[in-house]
């Protein structure tokens, strides 16, 4: 794989072999096609696109964007920006710190696969072209026209590789398409963003404020798709104009900017997230939000087993369990074995302890094994924990779990005279039961986020760290591997319990499962392990993302039906061949100052 | 040759005030069947620098490994400053003795600063509550820590680059930050395998500066290596271990002129045995061990899971 490594470099050396465009249009040309086509783009969302309400979203009205029309606007009007930007336009510059040509291709790209995906399903839904109104030709002509424009666009070809005479043509068919896909990357690569200018912090600050509420705006929407084909078009949208904000420079430029100011952000994070209910109406969408927490925070807590300590944990979900049956026998619950009802804080505490007890019970004896060994035995103790909670039903065994049917009936937490299952009405917002249930949640987030934070970069963090890099050298240094690796464990082990002492209560029931090593619905072992990977491991963005999208796609993807594993199997798979590093790339990857070593191969030291 | 003149100063003055720190007594090590190291007696008084040299196999690494817990061995004692080592290599760092390894173990996605932190583990206290409720006792102890960690890195001259990831470093740096990483976990004694391997004159006369540096610190060094030049320049005594066994020991020009050394490092065969075969058996053997015995896990569980490299490390 020579080629690969000299295809950026040849991007990034002025004036350097053929500049000329993917196709064959004049740059200018392809400039002025590329904006323009961004203005028109707007202009036609304003028409209607098909002539009957059945397509979801009303695509019918004159002079008002419906539904997936928003969408394709929101592309158009970034094709626009990034197109103006291109020009040089004064005022724009800070848009494209990169370079725009390679943001107004995404941004085009973002525009074109959107109109396109919904001309397309009115087409086939309503059965046939005939059901397009003018205003969807004209949308789908000038996405096309700004997108080829914007393939116009000149960019630094890499140079290809001499032919061997010698090679079959099999050979020469592979290096010849070897080299096509080099072309295309480069198309689609951007410079080196300038470095960010030293602004005063508290614009900084309004900068992380308006980053964040960006965020805030784009989950809400997301959350809130009402039908598939938004949520697709949503999917489109958000992953083309992510990868051209990126391409841009701007999203490592507000990188920079919320790392100098890490608490601020981190605490902005949680106030937004904070406003989430704030922004719902009703419970429904709450509902979505509380369960997607959940499973973040679980995977926040694998995240320190396996990202941290490079411990592979296949039963982690198991812990979840446990806090949950913890939690779940002290409430009061008519099926509990327990006739007890301690108050929340007690509950919390007796969760997260017997989750300890069982993670340090496990561990002890596993943790001796490495890599694939540990992650066979861990997958073990998983399904050990749910066949034995399905026995302990009072006939194959002692009665404590009530075995399949589980504990029901769990009542509502009351915490200082807040009844968090009925509605409160705060300052004119209603806030559903699930809101509340949101609501404490994200304290138990931000326990888990504090305590990740200050334990990965702390003595025992750097030791965790060590022990995953490379284990007989930790030990040679003087790291008494076992115990550390246990810590890990527990403190992992425990936070899961944590949060499944309030899944416990939103949930009503605890049954065993809910806690399969794989299954269709997520707070599963083999997705919260598949969170963390897609997230990003070692990161606290990551697995939250993660998080969200793997228990949004399903959820909101109805018509995937049976093909939801398959579907998620092959997005595992291209994210891993694409962006092996996940999506939130870690910190000390970032830390990389020279060029050569930017081969992201580092998923083989921490997968197993 | 100034680093010449100097070690004839100091060799002399060297041993007297030196009480004897490392003492190892009839250290055998077998293999199955098989003897990697036999009943070898080493001992290194405190500011001495002692090589130790041999042909390939001969069994240096396996004897540095019985030194610092990876194996134990299966007669014989190491005693440290009085005290018979335990059985664990991390508790032989906490009690004094640091080791680098002859193929580089950095962690690599790390920081350098980071690497030399972690060196410092064992002495600090600070654990995970501590880590999470942040009192001023952690805030102290991590700003000592990275106090002198940063001190290190000055001292063996990677104080430019504490930001740069491990793996990022050139090969001679690496050495040196794994050296820093052994010092940051205050030793009374420094093991260096092969300090000076892969490195061209220029760099291998720095590592010997850096060397009498340390000892002038007061650390005793007990060091590997196969540059004869650097060796001689370098160490007040010098060990001879062939085919597991002590050949001769003494300053430079007694190892220099015997003639067994000669012999062993010609090839010329001692006794009855075949060296190059009995080399490649004593890898073999280690190796079957390795994978197989299970009182020795750290090393075992090393060479066939974590590094594809490690097999040569630990089996020499």
């Amino acid at each position: 794989m020579t080629t690969q490594t000299t295809a950026p470099k040849n991007t990034g050396a002025p004036a350097q072999g053929d500049t000329s465009g993917l196709i064959g249009i004049p740059a200018n040309l392809g400039r002025a096609l590329a904006t323009g086509g961004g203005i028109l783009t707007v202009v036609s969302t304003f028409l209607a696109w098909t002539w009957t309400a059945e397509f979801p979203g009303d695509l019918t009205v004159y002079g008002y964007p419906g539904g997936l029309q928003v969408l394709v606007l929101i592309a158009g009007a970034v094709t626009t920006l990034f197109g103006l930007a291109s020009y040089g336009i004064k005022g724009l510059g800070w848009l494209a710190p990169a370079g725009a040509d390679a943001a107004l291709k995404f941004a085009a790209l973002a525009a074109f696969a959107t109109t396109w995906y919904t001309i397309i399903a009115i087409s086939a839904q309503l059965g046939g072209v005939v059901n397009l109104e003018p205003g969807g030709y004209i949308a789908a002509a000038v996405t096309l026209i700004a997108f080829l424009g914007a393939l116009a666009l000149p960019f630094e070809r890499p140079e290809p590789d001499p032919f061997d005479p010698d090679d079959t043509g099999w050979d020469q068919f592979k290096h010849t398409s070897s080299h096509n896909w080099q072309t295309i990357r480069a198309a689609f690569a951007s410079k080196e963003p300038r470095p960010v200018r030293a602004l005063p912090s508290s614009i900084e600050i309004l900068i992380i404020v308006a980053v964040l509420a960006l965020a805030l705006l784009v989950f809400t929407y997301g959350i809130g798709t009402e039908y598939d084909e938004l949520f697709v078009g949503f999917l489109i949208v958000s992953g083309f104009g992510f990868t051209a904000l990126h391409r841009s420079g701007l999203i490592s430029h507000a990188t920079e900017i919320t790392a100098r100011h890490q608490n601020i952000t981190i605490c902005g994070a949680f106030i937004a997230a904070a406003c989430f209910p704030f922004t719902q109406s009703d419970d429904q969408y709450a509902t979505l939000g509380v369960y997607i927490l959940i499973f973040a925070t679980v995977a926040l807590g694998l995240n320190i087993v396996v990202g941290l300590a490079g411990l592979l944990d296949l039963g982690y979900v198991a812990f979840l369990g446990v806090g949950a049956y913890a939690a779940s026998m002290v409430s009061g619950s008519p099926s509990s074995p327990f006739d007890l009802h301690l108050p929340f804080w007690a509950a919390v505490l007796v969760g997260a302890a017997a989750s300890l007890i069982f993670g340090v019970l496990i561990g002890a004896p596993t943790l001796r094994l490495r890599g694939d060994y540990l992650a066979i035995v861990t997958l073990g103790f998983g399904e050990i924990f749910r066949i034995t909670a399905n026995n302990l039903d009072g006939t194959s065994g002692p009665d404590v779990t009530n075995g399949s049917n589980g504990i029901s009936s769990i009542p509502d937490l009351k915490i200082l005279g807040f009844d968090l299952g009925i509605s409160h009405d705060i300052g004119g917002f209603t806030l559903g039961r699930f809101a509340n249930y949101f609501l404490l949640m994200l304290i138990i987030t931000a326990v888990v986020v504090l305590v990740f934070r200050r334990s990965g970069d702390s003595r025992i963090g750097r030791a965790w760290v060590a022990i995953r890099e490379d284990e007989t050298a930790a030990l040679a240094m003087g790291i008494n591997g076992f115990r550390v690796k246990l810590i890990a464990f527990a403190v992992g082990a425990s936070l899961a319990g944590l949060a499944g002492t309030v899944q416990a209560h939103v949930t009503y029931t605890v049954t065993p499962e809910q806690y399969l090593f794989a299954g269709t619905t997520p707070p599963n072992s083999a997705f919260l392990l598949a969170a963390v990977v897609l997230g990003g491991m070692g990161t606290i963005a990551g697995p939250l993302i993660g998080a969200a999208l793997l228990f949004l796609i399903p959820n909101k993807l109805q018509f995937l039906d049976d093909y939801q594993l398959f579907a998620f199997g092959l997005a595992l798979v291209l994210l891993m061949r694409f962006r092996p590093e996940g999506l939130v790339a870690n910190r000390r990857r970032k830390l990389e100052f020279h060029e050569e070593a930017d081969a992201p191969a580092v998923l083989s030291k921490t997968g197993a | 040759m100034t680093t010449d003149t100097t070690t004839k100063d100091t060799a002399p003055g060297a041993p007297a005030p030196g009480t004897t720190i490392l003492d190892a007594r009839g250290v055998t090590m077998r293999f199955g069947g098989l003897t990697a190291v036999n009943g070898v007696d080493l001992t290194v008084n405190s500011g001495e620098i002692v090589g130790l040299i041999g042909p390939n196999g001969a069994g240096k690494t396996t004897f540095f490994n019985c030194l610092t817990g990876l194996y134990i061995p299966t007669e014989g004692e190491v005693r440290y400053k009085g005290r018979v080592l335990p059985a664990k290599s991390f508790k032989v760092t906490a009690a004094g003795i640091a080791r680098t390894f002859q193929n580089i173990r950095l962690f690599g996605n790390m920081t350098v600063l980071e690497n030399v932190l972690v060196g410092r583990h064992t002495r600090t206290k600070e654990g995970f509550w501590s880590a999470v409720l942040r009192g001023p006792g952690f805030h102290r102890a991590e700003a000592a820590s990275r106090e002198r960690a940063t001190e290190l890195l000055e001292f063996v001259g990677l104080s430019a680059k504490a930001d740069h990831l491990a793996r990022n470093l050139p090969y001679g740096e690496q050495r040196k930050l794994e050296i820093a990483r052994a010092l940051a976990s205050e030793p009374g004694l420094l093991l260096l395998d092969e300090p000076t391997a892969g490195m061209n004159p220029q760099e291998t006369r720095a590592t010997e500066e850096l060397v009498f540096a340390i000892r002038d610190k007061g650390i005793a060094v007990l060091v590997i290596e196969h540059d004869m030049r650097f060796i001689f320049n370098l160490c007040d005594r010098v060990a001879v271990l062939v085919q597991g066994e002590k050949l001769v020991e003494g300053d430079s020009a007694t190892v220099q002129g015997d003639e067994r050394v000669v012999a062993a490092y010609l090839g010329e065969p001692l006794a009855d045995d075949p060296g190059a075969a009995e080399a490649a058996e004593v890898e073999a053997a280690e190796a079957a061990q390795a994978s197989s015995a299970p009182d020795t896990p750290e090393s075992s569980e090393a060479d066939t899971t974590t590094d594809t490299a490690a097999g040569k490390e630990n089996d020499r």
